[in-house]
């Protein structure tokens, strides 16, 4: 499989990185690299072998349904670029 | 008195304690080859007063007679992968710039608890995505190390904790936290002539962490030497109930069961690993280890990790996956570079924001990931290679039946010069060769100095272990270490 310059864009779009039509460009061959490369495991026999899921047997634990933490407001919009009333603020979201 | 910068983490910890010297001292002597190491570029922040203000802790807390820590006086590197409270923490990206964490991770807080202080941040590769320290928005780490040619070429100190591996070296820290997601601990540590081990998938927290490839990450020491090594894990390592995969395990004792003594031992040499074309110096200092190990007292056994070849390609999609996933976050929302666009609506501003944020091969590797992950290509590419990381942890699992710890070079060269490899992305991911297998496996797997190539370059050894056998990885590294006799130090030009 190999990728052309509609699938970059498209692909692009789909992970949020705004991308001109040059770097478009140039990123094809570059993934076409890596891509033509990775294609080899596709030779590997992998009937009946389950996909990982765990690299290491590790039971998930459930904790009990308590309120641990909270009240941190000012500490979690410390870092905001455009916080307002205590709440993120985004340039509009409706067209 | 004596140089203390020369002084190693037990060193400097037995020091203070006996009194031979004061935990402040020590700090004022690694802050101030820090401040004298510009031309490296190893910080991105220098903490010169977190690490006093340690420091006087130490020394009150001895003066009254009060039990100190395992790092106690111990002056350190923080890679900037670690969120430390009030302290920028960017993993070397530009979409994190002036990120000041409200809280610390787990790993460096129990550092902090047991002693340590803070030297600085430490540059690395972008989001811990490089081999060579080429990719930090910071610029790029210079290693300490000149090859004997008597050239000048600026060479790599590795990657991605190549910060932690040239200040290390260079004696600005005597120790630093690094993290592996596939070799980013192993192959710097490798390039600079030092120490460094990635403990088994869970032995350290996550938590706190900037989120590369969460199935991946482990953080580690890296140290002079090996019982440097074992006393920082041991302050590291343990059970986090804020982290989903770490492993509720008590700590053991390593640096007190360190030993050397190999008989009884097996040792595998994996015919996989023997590659066309292996640098000649790379397979000298590997018959090295063999005949060193054998010196110990262990047996060679040739061992077979027949999907060797796959682990490369196998990690360069399950990764990428992993990472773009983890990296949906920098958003511009709710912290972090926000690029907003003239006239634009919220779906711009993500996308503006991060073609500014991420460097050339994150945002290479998030396509990747986004690539492998979109529908009519999961199955192909993402599912296809977790069946064959499945077949190459059945390997080592096989392996086991033959072997205690496996013997591999941790690189398949010496460092190179930056700039060699920072065209071509696929040369540059070779150099994971030997390190990504026991990432993908989950397996503790330790790089310890070999010798001096003909360049008079560092190489290294790798052992890797079973899966909580991170005493039995120790104990190999530190068999090899003791007729290694590796003194090498980089000659100071910066």
């Amino acid at each position: 499989m190999s990728v052309d310059k509609a699938t970059v864009a498209k692909i692009a779009s789909l992970a949020r990185i705004r991308m001109s039509d040059g770097e478009v460009a140039a990123m094809v061959p570059e993934l076409n690299q890596i891509l033509g490369w990775v294609e080899q495991l596709g030779e590997v026999d992998v009937s009946g072998v389950e996909p990982m899921t765990a690299v290491i047997p590790n039971r998930l634990r459930l904790r009990d349904d308590v309120v641990t933490d909270g009240g941190i407001r000012d500490k979690v919009l410390a870092n905001a670029p455009a916080p307002e009333h205590g709440f993120f603020g985004v340039p509009k979201v409706i067209e | 008195m004596a140089d203390l910068t020369e002084l190693g983490v037990a060193q400097i910890r037995d020091g203070v304690r006996d009194g031979a010297f004061t935990a402040r001292e020590v700090a004022e002597a690694f802050n101030a080859n820090v401040a004298a190491a510009s031309l490296l570029n190893a910080f991105i922040v220098a903490t010169p007063e977190k690490a006093l203000d340690a420091a006087d802790a130490v020394d009150a807390a001895r003066a009254a007679g009060n039990t100190l820590g395992k790092m106690a006086g111990v002056p350190i590197g923080m890679k900037d992968l670690f969120a430390t409270r009030g302290v920028q923490t960017t993993a070397g990206s530009h979409i994190l710039e002036g990120f000041v964490p409200e809280y610390e991770s787990t790993v460096s807080h129990k550092l902090w608890g047991a002693g340590a202080g803070m030297l600085g941040k430490l540059n690395m590769d972008q989001f811990a995505m490089g081999s060579s320290n080429e990719t930090s928005y910071f610029g790029n780490v210079v290693s300490p190390w000149k090859r004997n040619d008597g050239g000048n070429a600026p060479l790599a100190p590795g990657g991605s904790s190549g910060g932690s591996a040239a200040a290390v070296s260079a004696r600005l820290c005597p120790a630093a936290t690094g993290t592996d997601t596939g070799g980013s601990i192993r192959q710097p540590a490798a390039f600079v002539g030092i120490a460094g081990i990635k403990p088994t998938y869970g032995r350290c927290s996550r938590w706190g962490i900037v989120a590369f490839a969460s199935s991946l990450d482990q953080a580690g020491p890296m140290a002079r030497d090996v019982r440097d090594c074992a006393i920082m894990l041991e302050a590291m390592a343990g059970f986090d109930p804020k982290d989903a995969t770490s492993l509720d395990l008590p700590v053991p004792e390593w640096e007190a069961g360190l030993n050397p003594d190999m008989r009884g031992k097996r040792v595998g040499i994996a015919r996989e690993y023997r590659l066309d074309g292996m640098d000649a110096d790379v397979a000298k200092s590997w018959d090295d280890g063999i005949a060193w190990l054998r010196d110990a007292g262990a047996e060679i056994v040739d061992i077979s990790l027949p999907h060797t070849q796959y682990a490369l390609p196998a990690y360069y999609i399950v990764a990428p996956a992993e990472a773009s996933s983890n990296l949906a976050r920098y958003d511009g929302v709710r912290y972090g570079l926000r690029e907003l666009v003239d006239g634009g609506g919220l779906q711009d501003m993500y996308a503006a924001t991060r073609a500014a944020g991420f460097g050339a091969e994150v945002k290479r590797r998030v396509l990747i990931g986004t690539y492998v992950l979109s529908a009519g290509f999961y199955d192909a590419y993402y599912t296809q290679a977790q069946k064959v990381r499945t077949l190459i942890a059945r390997d080592f699992e096989q392996a086991w039946r033959q072997c205690d710890v496996v013997l591999a070079p941790t690189a398949p060269s010496a460092a190179f010069a930056l700039g060699d490899k920072s065209d071509d992305p696929l040369a540059m991911y070779l150099n994971d060769v030997f390190a990504v297998p026991a990432s993908l496996a989950g397996l503790p797997a330790m790089s310890v100095p070999a010798g001096l190539n003909r360049e008079g370059l560092p190489l290294g050894l790798q052992i890797i272990g079973k899966a909580f056998d991170e005493q039995g990885v120790l104990d190999a590294s530190l068999a090899i270490e003791q007729r290694a006799g590796f003194a090498a130090k980089p000659k100071r030009w910066w």
